[in-house]
């Protein structure tokens, strides 16, 4: 009854990969659209992790709850930050993220 | 290990995710790291069935895949070859080093606090109730426990929609100065309206 797939510990295993490759990415690369692709990856872990337990309660769907309201906040959250790359292209001509050091001068 | 259909479809979901991610990660150009997204989104999408969550599926591939990666593709189209990296993934040795030291360190903590409790105490999946992440189920939930959550989630949504366009709109300050002395000029040089000048009115105004 340990097949894969059918327990949660390969979707632990499978969340945490996904949540480190994200945080990694998000902590070395310094391309601002990259950056923000890797906070994307970090959130689908979380979301992969909560339906994955929601699958071992199964008298409720809290968890499935949680992953929804988690994808729009996701989505506003994209469509800020990717406004916000627009405003600071359009300053420093720039979407590196070392550029922003305005308020460090 | 038994392979099961249910097990290939795990492993096959699984690499996709994996291999998405990874290229989100290392791409030098970020239009290949939406693509690697989009791949990631989609081997989620697939687990999210597999894990009787149909709705959430439906709704990963339409926001994600059907939002979010193409307002990525529009924002990178639009900054063109700016938004390519040309240090790329970790330049420097440190940071290279850094992180790969960091991936094995969170990899290893989590294996380390979680795989003991996971083998004390197994949690296999139970049979699921029919209906269990359908539509129907979901949505009824959603409008009836989560509806304060929800409203607030439309509400954010609007807000957060209005702030991006104000953001990247930006200022249009230099309409408003180029069109003010233009309409001083013609005050002082001539006629303010065409209809003064002898010039017939454009159909359909009654002034």
């Amino acid at each position: 009854m340990n097949q894969l797939g059918f327990h949660v510990e390969s979707y632990l295993i499978l969340a945490t990969l996904l949540f480190s490759i994200g945080a990694v990415g998000f902590l070395t690369r310094r391309n601002l659209l990259t950056q923000l692709m890797s906070v994307e990856l970090m959130l689908n872990a979380v979301n992969l992790v909560l339906v994955a337990f929601n699958r071992i309660h199964v008298g409720t769907m809290s968890g499935q709850l949680f992953s929804f309201f988690i994808i729009a906040v996701a989505a506003a959250e994209v469509a800020v930050g990717l406004a916000l790359v627009l405003g600071f292209y359009r300053i420093r001509n720039s979407v590196h993220s070392d550029d922003a050091d305005t308020l460090r001068h | 290990m038994m392979t099961t259909i249910g097990g290939i479809y795990f492993s096959v979901c699984a690499i996709a995710c994996l291999v998405g991610a990874l290229i989100t990660v290392l791409a030098r150009n970020p239009i290949r790291g939406a693509l690697g997204l989009l791949t990631t989104i989609v081997g989620i999408a697939g687990l999210f069935l597999l894990l009787r969550a149909q709705f959430m599926a439906a709704i990963q591939l339409i926001v994600y895949a059907g939002a979010v990666v193409v307002l990525f593709v529009f924002v990178i189209l639009l900054l063109g070859a700016d938004a390519h990296d040309p240090t790329g993934p970790g330049k420097a040795k440190l940071v290279r080093v850094a992180g790969g030291v960091l991936l094995s360190a969170s990899v290893g903590v989590a294996g380390y606090l979680v795989a003991p409790e996971l083998a004390e105490h197994p949690m296999p999946f139970v049979a699921a109730p029919a209906g269990h992440g359908s539509v129907a189920a979901v949505g009824s939930l959603l409008f009836t426990e989560g509806l304060v959550p929800f409203e607030l989630a439309t509400a954010l949504l609007i807000v957060a929609v209005v702030g991006a366009i104000a953001l990247a709109r930006g200022r249009s300050e230099n309409k408003a100065v180029v069109a003010e002395p233009h309409a001083t000029l013609r005050l002082f040089h001539g006629p303010v309206h065409s209809r003064d000048a002898g010039y017939p009115l454009p159909k359909g105004t009654d002034r």
